[in-house]
């Protein structure tokens, strides 16, 4: 069934009554050609690719709860390109040119909104700092402009820009950065998944990996064994566990991030917004309500809640440079479980074990890099090579050096 | 007017004047804006937020979904404040929201119209062609016609405050658990807060007409708040609302201290945010009455029946005269009893085919339709009247919906537990808490005031046993188990939109439309259809909503499941959460001794971290800061000049192992210098990448003085003590940071050894006394002790000089009458780069020491940290980029990037980027640090510079990273 | 969150830093680099308890061992690296 705003009418004259399942929900076959493990943006993006890039379609994905039920469905939906790392930029902006062809793609209207990502500097050194990532990303065909202190008041509205600790000097803005509608992401993807052949098993949790001589032979199941001949794990926020039944240790800590949202208000901030000196990002839903996120909390959690500290000081950040948000109030908060790697960076790659395919690592990053990481994982568990675009995302480069570490922080997972 | 001539907890005497869009009211002093406006007969309150639908007043609380307001003004001004919950104060101002032009007449309530088409979800099927008309066309329609009210424009003038708390016993609610448990508790010795969210504690027993003890209930809960006042240890928190269960006993709240009134008293706080510890809390947050879905179920004048009742016994207010009392079970028949005593002319229809004889005698002046569903409703901004399912019509003014209780035991699950469905009570229950907590009263499920008194009574008591303290049982006062017989009732089919969620206008038809569409878990449904996302968190809807979307799966309420609870347990301020730390409070701000001394020598000050520093002095005549820098550089370069550099991290190292310490965490050797002496040195992280450079003073055998950038002098400590305490416990070692103990200046230039012996006359300092790298503690002329080192940034003759913080004035004072001239961080950094020392843009942690041209300093005789790590192939690859200098014509920029001539300005040719630059005023131009790939071999050539961001494009020559006196020769003079 | 201290009581996690998990004791100078990477970036990451050290950074300055839980967060222990 194709959606339209013909389509629309249609069922309106019916009552609704004919709308179908945007999704089959299947009985497992024995064995499937490709499992997919993890039913999250970046797993039924991956299967939409096989099948569409790949002309795979004997493919299924399994989740242990309800499709889109991680990370997808619990960040702060921002979208942008705007890397520093030779590693990273031509992926990330891979990712950006899918996202502005999704919806057409899909056929699902997913709220691509490239209304923006500025972020803002507040030091000379910042700003030479941002001019050397804006550089890097013009380079790599990227939109990237540094505006000056009169362009940002002009563009943010409400922005308290001095009078107070660290003013605002300048930004670097990335006009096609943005905002996507997360969960749809999700339901587009395996909607359209589904539609190519895909089967989509909710419900299904992965117990075990079975291996033999070196070799995947297909997982266990909450619902029995199902054969496959290549096993692609798209499961940030739990990788170190599923990884750990094919005998894997990684380079991952699991780390909660929490975010926020307020109550609904007209419209107010027209572009993403982050902070230079503090750890803050906001948007408005195209609903009205203020999305913020800031710092992971930082201690080791596979638990989908944070603590005040970190409440504290996004909303400090948030008065800091809106001051009329503090007579706004917060709705809503939650947490999500981030694969924190030790760089920063994500890992997509082949393992030890043949036919088996890991994607994970993403920080708290991955919702923007859903399409790349998709199309990526797809081309590498098709093909079996990583392609260019994610040559850089190495599981081995831990132990060659050749880290992708956009801070300069370090082998410290929390510190991405 | 709809006052009732008697009753209630208003004061009479006390009348309040407020407005509501314009128009002026008058109400009293213990009115809420919702009771006030019902008063005055006002039924049409808000516009829903989908199709625009007028809307009253449905709920008494918290919960309330429709009534919501833009209450104050100008920067004042709080959208989506429910009228519930908004105390009256004089003056206040209130206006509706999300209606054009007006509240009355709303143009976009035609949405309405197109309900089949806007359906759950709708927005995901169109809206995609041509994709470039979303930004465009379609978003800014959708965000302007959502959003509710409007946030203010300015700067909140009120002020916040964040308080800590520690107690045993920490009591959710006031009412008859809560006053229950925390006079049980209290009387055991525990120390006790109790947390009410209402401006008067007591809950459900303000609301309704019972007895307690032989007293009215209200009585009996202002005696128990009497005694919880004469405790020591009981904190009594009205006008509280704990929003959220955190780890170990945290409790996240928020306390509304001024809201109730105009303005804040002069040094009080609007709001303020609470962080409570406690050893065990006792959740008795209540219950909310849900409503039942049925055609027209949202108009104004379609209320709680639970609500109806507090409105007529705590607030004396008559919300109709004709009102028909819709229940499901025992609950609606008080209400319509109370009505009845209030003069209301009722009719009950009731779902069940029977009552008990004496709930029906209770209201037998009501006329009574026994196994009976409202269907529909008519009139136009307000109610007029009820149709039934078997097309009987009954005129109204007020339909009163009682569909059962959900129990308030969203803090229970904060921790991640679901609620378990219970059959019995038609409702949720806790089934887990986070540690520390217990769930009493009507929150458990204990729909009955004796009930209630008796859990909260026992949870109080077991809570503060648990806490440490001997219990003392309580003698519990009489009270009544009110009937509370119940049948399921969520939805009424039929033809109409029948609202689940009000605020968000989801219908039982969006759910069900969301369950064909393949949305069947209560998460998706939810998501999809946006049920229970609105302000008021799905407090009256999400029951109903999941027990349509069981129907409609063909699953049990309890198969179906429930969303989880997440905090706030109502929305809270941002403000509250922020507190005082805004504006120019919102960091710590460091200033070094030496900045009021600067600040009277006309210095600018630039942010760097925490710290405040001098940038520049300007002085009379100088067009701009490039003159003071040039002029301050070309100073140290012919003369002398000092700077403050107190900023630099200090940390003394001292024990008999503070070398072996140091040889661990340094890259180069430090065992081998020899007291007296000073050697630059180099920290790796364990990754094999720089962390940080400084220098290391040894004073003594066994104690050292070391100094970090400013940047990492927090982290360079931290590093020191893991490397002490984790990886060499046993070193004997003591580290101390001294950053603040000793205000710093280096004197620098080449007439700096004079300057310097006029501090101290008779002190040798030639080179053999006192060589390049040496250290000592000296007395300066006067008495005042120092420490001194000969140490170049600026690669002039420099020495820096430690002093304690208050002596730096003076010290800085006998510098400027010796003729030196003081200069500030640019000149230091403009010294710096021309010295080709490295600085932040190089020190950026993706860099080596090989990069940096120090890898040489690396240590091939001991272990260090990093030094494994450093020979990965990666990091010693020679296309590694690697530190040159540029020389140019043109301005250069840091962050400019590097191309060969002549290749295109693509990723593939990117060969590195400028760190580092600056106007060298001492070689006449553009001059810059830069990482460039085989930058080694590239020296003596040509590179363009290419900075497309700022409009630069130029060509500079590659020269060694060092642009002044290669040889050393200056500072060693 | 809380952490008991040993030297200072039970006190708020704000307080303290976390590095995150407890790693292996570090290998001798002249270990393989397998040893050396596997010390250095390879975590067990387990959902239930796990040794992480903190340093009690706005307090006594000591560097501890916790055994926490990474699902509910119950602290088991805390103990000083140099004890």
């Amino acid at each position: 069934m194709r959606y339209s705003a013909l389509a629309l009418l249609r069922h309106a004259l019916t009552d609704n009554r004919s709308w179908t399942p945007a999704w089959r929900e299947p009985t497992p076959k024995s064995a499937y050609d490709t499992i997919i493990v993890g039913g999250g943006g970046h797993g039924l993006a991956t299967a939409h690719y096989l099948a569409k890039e790949h002309g795979l379609t004997d493919v299924a994905v399994v989740e242990k709860g309800w499709l889109g039920s991680g990370n997808v469905g619990r960040n702060t939906t921002i979208i942008r390109s705007n890397y520093l790392l030779p590693g990273n930029t031509p992926f990330y902006e891979h990712s950006m040119k899918l996202w502005e062809g999704l919806e057409q793609d899909i056929n699902y209207n997913a709220m691509v909104s490239q209304r923006g990502v500025l972020n803002l500097f507040h030091s000379d050194s910042q700003r030479d700092a941002y001019a050397r990532r804006g550089n890097a990303m013009r380079l790599a065909g990227v939109d990237a402009e540094l505006l000056d202190a009169a362009q940002v008041r002009a563009m943010v509205p409400g922005l308290a820009m001095e009078g107070r600790r660290f003013p605002v000097k300048g930004g670097l803005l990335q006009r096609r950065g943005g905002t996507v509608r997360h969960d749809a992401v999700a339901w587009g993807y395996a909607r359209a998944a589904d539609q190519r052949g895909v089967d989509l098993l909710q419900n299904t949790e992965v117990t075990g990996i079975r291996i033999e001589a070196g070799r995947v032979l297909g997982v266990e199941t909450t619902r029995g064994f199902i054969g496959a001949q290549r096993v692609g794990l798209a499961v940030a926020g739990n990788t170190s566990r599923v990884a750990a039944m094919a005998g894997l240790r990684l380079p991952i800590e699991s780390h909660v991030l929490q975010a926020f949202v307020s109550e609904a208000v007209k419209p107010m901030i027209h572009t993403v917004v982050t902070y230079g000196a503090g750890h803050l990002y906001v948007s408005q839903s195209d609903k009205g309500g203020l999305v913020f996120g800031g710092d992971i909390d930082g201690y080791n959690s596979y638990a989908q809640r944070g603590n005040l500290p970190v409440v504290h000081d996004v909303m400090e950040c948030a008065v800091q440079l809106f001051p009329a948000m503090s007579r706004l109030r917060t709705l809503r908060q939650w947490g999500g479980i981030m694969d924190m790697s030790m760089d920063g960076s994500p890992i997509i790659d082949r393992t030890p074990i043949d036919g088996l395919f890991l994607n994970c690592g993403w920080c708290y990053g991955g919702f923007k890099a859903t399409p790349a990481s998709g199309w990526c994982f797809a081309h590498t568990i098709a093909t079996g090579q990583p392609h260019a675009l994610n040559a850089a995302f190495r599981l081995d480069r831990f132990a060659t050096g050749a880290v992708i570490d956009e801070k300069g922080a370090g082998a410290q997972a929390n510190l991405h | 007017m709809t006052r009732l001539a008697s009753g209630g907890r208003i004061d009479r005497a006390q009348t309040l004047r407020f407005s509501f869009d314009g128009t002026p009211y008058t109400g009293q002093a213990g009115d809420t804006l919702a009771s006030a406006l019902l008063a005055n007969g006002v039924r049409l309150v808000g516009r829903s937020f989908k199709y625009h639908r007028p809307r009253g007043i449905w709920g008494l609380g918290a919960e309330e979904p429709n009534a919501l307001v833009e209450l104050r003004e100008g920067a004042r001004r709080e959208p989506n404040t429910r009228a519930t919950t908004a105390e009256l104060f004089e003056g206040l101002a209130a206006r509706s929201q999300n209606r054009w032009p007006s509240l009355r007449f709303d143009v976009q309530a035609v949405n309405g119209l197109f309900g089949p088409i806007l359906s759950a979800g709708f927005y995901y099927k169109t809206f995609m062609w041509p994709a470039s008309f979303w930004e465009k066309v379609y978003e800014p329609l959708i965000r302007r016609a959502a959003g509710l009210g409007r946030a203010p424009e300015e700067v909140d003038p009120d002020a916040y405050e964040r308080m800590h708390a520690h107690c045993d016993v920490l009591v959710i609610g006031a009412g008859p658990a809560g006053l229950a448990a925390a006079l049980a508790a209290a009387r055991s010795g525990a120390r006790v807060i109790l947390a009410d969210e209402d401006a008067e504690p007591g809950g459900r027993l303000l609301a309704d007409r019972q007895e307690i003890g032989g007293l009215p209930a209200a009585d009996w809960a202002a005696q128990v708040l009497a005694e919880l006042a004469g405790f020591r240890d009981v904190t009594l928190l009205p006008r509280t609302t704990v929003f959220g269960a955190f780890d170990h006993g945290t409790y996240g709240a928020v306390q509304r201290v001024a809201d109730h009134l105009a303005t804040p008293p002069e040094g009080t706080p609007r709001q303020r945010g609470w962080t409570i510890v406690a050893r065990r809390a006792v959740l008795a947050a209540g219950a909310v009455e849900r409503p039942i879905a049925f055609a027209g179920n949202d108009r104004p004048g379609v209320m709680s029946a639970a609500a109806v009742r507090g409105y007529l016994n705590r607030y004396a207010v008559l919300p109709g005269r004709r009102a028909v009392v819709f229940t499901a079970g025992d609950d609606g028949w008080r209400s319509a009893a109370d009505l009845l005593a209030a003069g209301a002319e009722v009719t009950v229809v009731e779902a069940r085919d029977a009552v008990a004889p004496a709930i029906a005698e209770a209201a037998r002046g009501a006329r009574q339709i026994l196994g009976a569903r409202v269907a529909g409703t008519a009139g136009g901004l307000g109610l007029a009247g009820v149709t039934l399912t078997d097309g009987q019509r009954l005129p109204a003014d007020l339909l009163a919906v009682a569909g059962g209780w959900n129990p308030l035991l969203n803090l229970s699950g904060h921790h991640g537990a679901r609620p378990r469905w219970d059959d019995a009570l038609l409702a949720f229950v806790p089934d887990a808490a986070p540690p520390g907590m217990a769930v009493a009263g009507a929150a458990a499920g204990r729909m009955t005031l004796a009930a209630c008194l008796a859990d909260g009574a026992a949870a109080g008591l077991r809570a503060a046993e648990e806490a440490g303290h001997p219990g003392q049982p309580l003698a519990l006062p009489r009270a009544d188990d009110e009937p509370a017989g119940l049948r399921a009732l969520f939805h009424v089919p039929g033809r109409g939109k029948a609202f689940v969620d009000f605020q968000h206008d989801v219908t039982a038809d969006d759910i069900a439309l969301a369950a064909r569409e393949g949305f069947r878990s209560v998460e998706h449904a939810k998501r999809y259809t946006t049920l229970g996302m609105a302000t008021d968190q799905g407090r009256t809807s999400n029951v109903t909503g999941l027990a349509i979307l069981a129907a409609a799966t063909g699953r049990s309420i309890a198969e179906t499941g429930t969303t989880l609870f997440r905090p706030p347990y109502t929305p809270v301020a941002i403000g509250a959460l922020a507190g005082h730390q805004t504006g120019r409070d919102f960091r710590p701000t460091r200033r070094t001794p030496l900045h009021g001394w600067a600040a009277g020598q006309g210095a600018s000050f630039v942010e760097s971290g925490a710290w405040l520093r001098a940038e520049w002095y300007a002085r009379p005549g100088e067009r701009g800061w490039r003159d003071s820098v040039d002029r301050e550089a070309q100073a140290v370069r012919r003369d002398v000049g000092f700077c403050d550099v107190s900023t630099l991290g200090k940390i003394e190292v001292v024990g008999p192992d503070a070398a072996a310490l140091l040889d661990l965490v340094y890259a180069n050797d430090i065992a081998s210098l020899k007291p007296g002496r000073i050697r630059y040195g180099v920290m790796l992280r364990e990754d094999g990448f720089v962390f940080d450079d400084g220098t290391c003073a040894r004073f003594a055998p066994d104690r050292f003085l070391l100094t970090t950038t400013t940047a990492n002098a927090a982290r360079v400590l931290q590093h020191l003590e893991y490397a002490h305490q984790v990886l060499r416990p046993s070193l004997t070692v003591a580290l101390l940071s001294v950053t603040d103990a000793w205000a710093q200046v280096s004197l620098a230039g080449p007439r700096a050894r004079t300057v310097l012996g006029g501090l101290l006359p008779g002190v040798a300092l030639g080179n053999e006394a006192f060589p390049h790298m040496s250290c000592a503690e000296v007395v300066l002329e006067g008495g005042m002790p120092a420490r001194l080192y000969r140490l170049s940034f600026s690669g002039e003759l420099a020495y820096e000089i430690g002093v304690p913080p208050d002596a730096a004035a003076a010290l800085a004072d006998r510098l400027l009458a010796a003729g030196a001239t003081p200069y500030g961080t640019e000149a230091l950094g403009v010294l710096r780069i021309e010295k080709g020392h490295v600085g932040g843009g190089e020190l950026n942690g993706q860099t080596t020491a090989g990069d940096l041209g120090l890898g040489r300093m690396l240590s091939r005789r001991k272990d260090f940290i990093g030094r494994a790590l450093a020979q990965r192939p990666a990091l010693v690859d020679p296309a590694r980029l690697v530190l040159v200098g540029l020389l140019a014509g043109a301005v250069l920029r840091g962050g400019s990037h590097l191309l060969a001539p002549g290749a295109p300005a693509t990723t593939a040719h990117d060969l590195g980027h400028v760190t580092s630059a600056c106007w060298s005023p001492h070689l006449g131009r553009m001059i810059g640090l830069a990482l460039l790939a085989e930058g080694r071999s590239r020296i003596g050539t040509r590179i363009r510079v290419h900075d497309p961001l700022r409009g630069g494009d130029t060509e500079a020559e590659v020269v060694e990273p060092v642009f002044i006196d290669r040889e050393g020769l200056r500072s060693r003079g | 969150m809380r952490i008991l201290c040993p030297y200072c009581g039970d006190r708020d996690a704000a307080e303290f830093t976390t590095i995150g998990s407890a790693p292996p004791p570090r290998p001798a100078p002249d270990a393989p680099m397998a040893e050396w990477h596997a010390f250095l970036h390879l975590r067990d990451n387990p959902a239930g308890l796990h040794a992480e050290l903190w340093q009690h950074s706005q307090g006594c300055r000591q560097w501890l061992r916790v055994m926490r839980d990474t699902r509910s967060h119950a602290v088991a222990g805390a103990e000083a690296c140099r004890s």
